[in-house]
């Protein structure tokens, strides 16, 4: 049982803070970390895996402080976002090379190719290699010492469908065997896929945490904000205005755009057509205005 | 250990990549045609002799392979950060270091002591006793050299430019008009170090045997032990 802890930590560049005082564990089974570009994820991950110090607070593996000692690696396994690898090995030779680095040789080599299913290429020199076939060799060179703790910083970018189905069956795998897998992501579906239990991170804050449904709610049920034309926005702002589901209504004469602010998301969605067929309002255009990401995660950390 | 078998590949194959292998090559054959030139044409004269290893093979090609061989050993690796393969293992940095070094003077010798020595060869006559005295310095200024840079390889992005910088303002131009900068050049604790064995005049340092012996221990253990205490607290800060 291999537990990854973060206590109080912050972490600022310069006048820039990355992390602002997060606490959180990780421990057995795949946790998502989930939140939008420039969240503070990698700033998170790199600390975890002893390549940036807390600025305050302290990361631990097990009770061990992670920064600035070697020894962690033996349980900790990582992969990186970035694609710099030795590009002039071979994939064989490159994830032979990470074995030897941890004492092991050519057959844990030889297993952790056959895990990422990378047998095909691995004699052909990584520089020939496509996104998803880099990611799965650098997959295969954090597994080559079947690792406690696997880190993983946006594992699925640029894998095809087929191969995030596999590494998705890889991590839920490891995860039920008892090891602590965490990985990154901006995309809220590929979290939920995967993990039962999501971190979710917004400008360097710890917005939530909990099991994926609770993060689904709470990410359903703020306000959504939608612009509608129709042929009577008038009499269809009257009619929305009368059921709870809705909190505001703008009507924007120039433009001809009814601007609306919804509470209640399900039973708005089923509202709107109704009212819309009940009173002969015909619409021309329903588009959620508000649906960025970045919205959605600014209103969890207000939650 | 001080050495590992993998790193020492892995460094290896980075540095003697096939443009940089190029690039290590150009100047030590180009000494061994001129030497051959020379031969042809002036035949075995110590003071030409004296010029060419000195001036040229000492004074310029030795740091300047030093440079790519010192920092092309780490430099890349962190620039890319692909280096985080290497330090996401149980190896203790000093090490990865150590190894790093040993690759890096071992292809700044080859490509420059050793070719200096052959170079002496051909030129003859007393050239000989020369070439020993010579080829000894390029080892000695090799080690320096590949560690100081090594070094600078932790240090910073540019460190070519500063490795240049180093060896041809510094130690080339403003150690032949300042005489106190030539105190604080590995070129000339090298040169004393083949003083001692040329005799006859044609090797000459400004810097006596013991002061330059005691200098090129220290700026080699410490460059190595700072490159090792760069290397503990390498950060990645992400793309964020």
């Amino acid at each position: 049982m291999t537990t990854i802890r973060i206590d109080s930590v912050s972490r600022w560049f310069g006048n820039v803070v990355a992390v602002n005082d997060v606490t959180m564990a990780i421990g057995p089974g795949v946790t998502g970390l989930l939140g939008p570009n420039g969240a503070g994820k990698s700033t998170l991950i790199n600390m975890m895996a002893g390549f940036l110090s807390p600025s305050t607070g302290a990361v631990t593996l097990d009770g061990v402080r992670i920064w600035r000692n070697e020894q962690v690696y033996k349980q900790i396994g990582l992969v990186p976002e970035r694609e710099a690898m030795y590009d002039f090995l071979t994939g064989r030779e490159f994830v032979l090379a990470n074995a030897e680095l941890h004492g092991l040789g050519a057959d844990a080599a030889r297993k952790a190719l056959a895990t990422v299913e990378m047998e095909y290429a691995q004699n052909r020199r990584i520089s020939t290699y496509s996104k998803g076939m880099r990611q799965r060799v650098k997959m295969a060179s954090a597994l080559v010492h079947e690792p406690d703790v696997l880190l993983l910083d946006e594992p699925f970018n640029g894998m095809d469908p087929r191969q995030r189905m596999h590494l998705m069956d890889l991590l839920r795998q490891m995860g039920a065997a008892g090891r602590t897998v965490l990985f990154s992501s901006h995309i809220l579906e590929e979290v939920e896929q995967l993990a039962a239990h999501i971190e979710v991170i917004v400008a360097g804050r710890h917005a939530a945490s909990g099991d994926f449904r609770k993060i689904r709610r709470l990410m359903t049920d703020r306000p959504h904000h939608y612009a509608v034309r129709s042929s009577d926005d008038r009499a269809l702002a009257s009619a929305l205005i009368a059921d709870p589901s809705t909190a505001g209504l703008e009507l924007d004469r120039r433009d001809g755009i009814l601007h609306i602010q919804a509470v209640d998301f399900a039973r708005f969605t089923e509202l709107l057509p109704r009212v819309a067929r009940d009173h002969g309002i015909r619409l021309y255009e329903v588009s959620p205005s508000d649906e960025s990401l970045e919205s959605v995660f600014s209103y969890l950390v207000a939650a | 250990m001080l050495y590992h078998p993998t790193v020492a590949r892995l460094t290896q194959r980075a540095i003697l990549g096939r443009r940089r292998a190029l690039i290590l090559l150009l100047l030590p054959v180009l000494l061994i045609v001129i030497a051959i030139v020379v031969r042809a044409l002036v035949g075995a004269d110590d003071e030409v002799t004296a010029d060419l290893l000195g001036g040229f093979a000492l004074a310029t090609m030795v740091p300047l392979i030093g440079v790519i061989a010192g920092t092309g050993a780490i430099g890349p690796e962190i620039d890319d950060s692909s280096i985080v393969y290497l330090l996401a293992k149980p190896v203790p940095r000093p090490t990865i270091i150590l190894t790093k070094l040993t690759v890096a003077v071992g292809v700044t010798a080859a490509f420059s002591a050793l070719p200096t020595l052959v170079a002496g060869f051909i030129l003859g006559g007393n050239g000989s006793r020369l070439a020993v005295a010579y080829a000894l310095a390029a080892a000695v200024a090799s080690v320096a050299y590949a560690a100081f840079f090594l070094m600078l390889g932790t240090i910073s992005r540019h460190a070519v430019v500063f490795g240049l910088v180093y060896a041809l303002v510094w130690e080339a131009l403003l150690g032949s008009l300042v005489d106190g900068v030539k105190t604080l050049s590995i070129q000339q604790w090298a040169l004393a170090v083949g003083e001692k064995i040329g005799q006859g005049g044609h090797v000459v340092s400004d810097v006596a045997l013991p002061v330059a012996t005691v200098l090129l221990v220290v700026v080699t253990a410490g460059a190595t032990w700072f490159a090792a205490q760069r290397l503990r607290s390498l950060t990645l800060a992400g793309e964020e």
